[in-house]
């Protein structure tokens, strides 16, 4: 039938901002069993518009389903599938280290800080707090380096993504163009 | 302009939407549109005793017209006892409005008396739905939800009215457009996957078609026709399909799947084309989906995307309309006829007349007990099948899918995807209040129709002459079936036995009871049932340990069907022994 490789996707869901649309995501991708690694919502250009990025892994069996059952969704406006074409995505994180675990602490963590273009957004005796935004390997090797230092706590904003270039869409109207390639 | 209440614009909205037919419950939040209502003699209430009933009523109604059902209930409570039946109808896509009534606006979150978060509840199993939270929106969410309960796959669309919106005063202006830029369901085929299926249907030597409810919701029962009149091709529908094409015709197979008859599932075997269309390869169906089907090419006609390549691979998908799609279609295929021909497919329904032949429906006649394939097949000459026939879930559902002919669309209402116990009886009362004069026949068992026996009063009280039809087999039968095949014969909680009286009970409803419980008595008692004017019970007492056949063992691959009871292991409790237990419980 399909690949059964699981990958990651970058899925972009342009919906109606409106009450109770984040749960009708959610809650499909609850009922039907399919994973969210991430999912960040924020309103668009168009105030009446809200975007999100969800991060999902699965076959193309699967994610061809998933992008059909969002589009099914009365609320969805568009949904792209970013993995299909070049695209940036990031993630910002803040991590909370402490810096007297060992008497280097202080020192080693900003030059952490500095390898990887993170921000020192907070201070105090005890502790820094690092912000960086960066693609995951690039997060999560900063975080592999802070860990000895002990990190009290960590936040992560989830990805988002956007297409290098002109996308083209997956929308409702050009949502069977699989067919014809069928 | 006037100012009218919140409660006169919804009703104003539903005549917008020409309905004339609501199923409904009163209840403390929606009493202003009841209010409203009773000076509204252009809008009829069907006042079920559940609310479950209202929405299978609501269901029956809208199988039966192909309108939507509309139904109304209160907060709280009766907006909860909607839920198993808006699954059904989404899992069924029938085109439902269900109306709840809300506690006020400020008071939700609260935990006020009556309130349930009926949004969250009902989300996973609509269509779509919609909290009203000021009382300008109400037009506009009124015409989205009976747009979208219709169109595109039809299911239902639920609408929450808090009090305060149904008391509120404002201007009624009901919209002229839409404007739903996320919703725009796909009707025209895409014209070059058309002519593809056109040749691979020209050229195919074993095709089949296997239709479903996509064909009966979208009216396209005479292209349909049309198209096997044309190329010959043999029919096989699915549950949800009956009556798409007719049941007594030399081309149609059967039903096909777990209950399915031989030649149908040796046929979808053996094809090497199978035309799907208005289907979504339920499990039902396929049995093993990695031997389901294994030599053919696929082509899926289905308005619903999400149906395509969900369960089952396809080599020509068409998403639209399936009536566009056929009339398409067959324009197609004559052209390609007259143009190159068609491959002879002669051979291929000699061999399927074949399968028909070697293994046909059958059951052992009984002099004495009375077998309930024979009431089915009874009721069926007796009807000559001009009548709307129900049933509930479980034996007498397969038996009615299998011995009753059906013969139009629109005439056979079951819980197909959902399996609903319960669901008939209501669904049979929407079909007679949408048509008063037909004969309408409710086939349950003793068990389902306990889960809605409730409505006896309302058919009753409202004189709706529905005929039902009880075969107490005093088991759940199906549950037993599984039992005895699969469970050593341990029936778990699945002898009913001391069923009430239901003759009486009918009686004392206020429903005329009848009883067979011998084999010569089954005609009588339907003749003097279905001409009885007025709402009938009929009980027929059947034989207890009666089995659906053929079957396909779950997880099984369609051809391994099995035609009796597979060897019981030895060490199991005898049968005889079994029933001394049984006795026991009953005495």
């Amino acid at each position: 039938m399909s690949a059964l490789s699981q990958k990651r996707h970058y899925i972009q869901v342009l919906v109606e901002n409106r009450f109770g649309v984040l749960s009708r995501v959610a809650g499909l991708f609850s009922a039907r069993g399919y994973n969210i690694e991430s999912l960040s919502v924020g309103a668009g250009q168009d105030p009446d518009v809200a975007q999100m990025t969800i991060v999902t892994v699965g076959d193309d069996h699967v994610v061809e389903q998933i992008t059909k059952q969002l589009n099914k969704l009365i609320d969805t406006i568009k949904v792209v599938d970013l993995s299909l074409t070049p695209f940036v995505c990031r993630e910002t994180v803040m991590v909370k280290v402490n810096t007297t675990t060992r008497p280097e602490d202080r020192q080693e963590a900003f030059r952490i800080a500095e390898i990887f273009r993170a921000h020192i957004v907070d201070t105090s005796p005890s502790t820094y707090t690092l912000m960086v935004t960066g693609e995951e390997e690039k997060i999560e090797a900063m975080i592999g380096l802070l860990r000895p230092l002990g990190i009290k706590e960590l936040v992560r904003s989830g990805t988002i993504a956007i297409a290098r270039e002109e996308v083209k869409p997956s929308s409702k109207t050009a949502r069977h163009e699989s067919e014809i390639t069928a | 302009m006037v100012k009218m209440t919140g409660a006169e614009m919804l009703l104003e909205c539903l005549k917008k939407e020409r309905v004339s037919q609501i199923f409904g419950y009163p209840g403390g939040v929606v009493l202003p549109i009841f209010d409203a209502l009773y000076k509204e003699p252009s809008l009829s209430v069907v006042l079920t005793r559940h609310e479950q009933g209202a929405v299978h009523a609501a269901e029956g109604y809208a199988r039966t017209t192909g309108e939507v059902g509309v139904v109304l209930v209160t907060s709280g409570p009766g907006a909860t006892n909607t839920v198993t039946g808006l699954a059904d109808a989404n899992m069924d896509s029938i085109p439902l409005v269900v109306i709840t009534g809300q506690v006020p606006t400020k008071m939700i979150g609260n935990d006020a008396f009556q309130e349930a978060d009926i949004v969250g509840i009902s989300r996973s199993c609509t269509k779509h739905n919609y909290l009203v939270r000021d009382i300008s929106e109400l037009p506009r969410i009124m015409k989205e939800a009976f747009y979208i309960a219709r169109s595109g796959r039809p299911g239902p669309v639920l609408v929450d009215i808090p009090k305060d919106v149904i008391v509120d005063r404002a201007e009624f202006k009901y919209p002229e457009t839409l404007a739903l830029r996320g919703y725009n369901p796909t009707v025209h085929g895409n014209r070059w996957q058309i002519r593809k299926a056109a040749g691979l249907i020209a050229k195919a030597k074993k095709p089949v078609l296997y239709v479903g409810g996509g064909v009966i919701a979208s009216d396209s029962h005479a292209e349909l026709a049309e198209l096997v009149a044309l190329s010959k091709i043999p029919v096989t529908l699915t549950l949800m399909g009956l009556g798409a094409f007719p049941g007594d015709d030399p081309l149609f197979m059967g039903m096909l799947g777990m209950h399915g008859t031989y030649a149908a599932n040796m046929a979808v075997h053996h094809c090497d084309l199978l035309i799907a269309v208005g289907v979504r390869f339920d499990d039902r169906v396929t049995g093993k989906i990695a031997e389901f089907s294994p030599h053919s090419k696929v082509i899926h006609i289905d308005i619903d995307p999400t149906s395509i390549r969900k369960n089952f691979r396809v080599d020509v998908p068409v998403v639209g309309d399936a009536r566009l799609i056929l009339s398409d279609l067959l324009e197609d295929v004559r052209k390609i006829r007259d143009e190159d021909g068609f491959s002879d497919i002669g051979e291929w329904n000699d061999q399927i007349h074949g399968w028909k032949e070697e293994r046909p429906l059958t059951y052992r006649h009984d002099s004495e007990v009375i077998k309930p394939q024979f009431v089915i097949e009874k009721a069926f000459d007796l009807t000559g099948g001009d009548c709307i026939v129900s049933t509930d879930v479980g034996q007498h559902q397969m038996w009615t899918a299998q011995f009753f002919k059906f013969l139009r669309p629109r005439t056979w209402l079951t819980s197909g995807g959902l399996g609903t116990m319960g669901y008939g009886f209501p669904a049979a009362i929407g079909a007679q209040r949408a048509f008063p004069k037909r004969r309408v026949i409710a086939v349950t068992g003793e068990g389902s129709f306990m889960m809605n026996i409730q409505e006896m009063a309302t058919v009753a009280s409202l004189e709706i002459p529905v005929k039902i039809v009880v075969l107490n087999n005093k088991y759940l039968g199906m549950v037993r079936q599984w039992q005895e095949f699969f469970y050593g014969g341990r029936y778990s909680s699945s002898f009913v036995g001391q069923s009430p009286d239901f003759v009486k009970l009918a009686e004392a409803f206020g429903v005329a009871g009848l009883r067979a419980t011998r084999t010569d008595e089954v005609e009588k008692v339907l003749l003097k049932g279905l001409s009885t004017k007025g709402p009938v019970l009929m009980e027929f007492m059947v034989d207890p340990e009666e089995n659906v056949f053929p079957m396909v063992p779950a997880g099984g691959s369609n051809i391994d069907m099995i035609f009796e009871a597979p060897a019981r292991p030895s060490e199991k409790p005898s049968r005889s022994s079994k029933k001394e237990k049984d006795s026991v419980i009953t005495a």
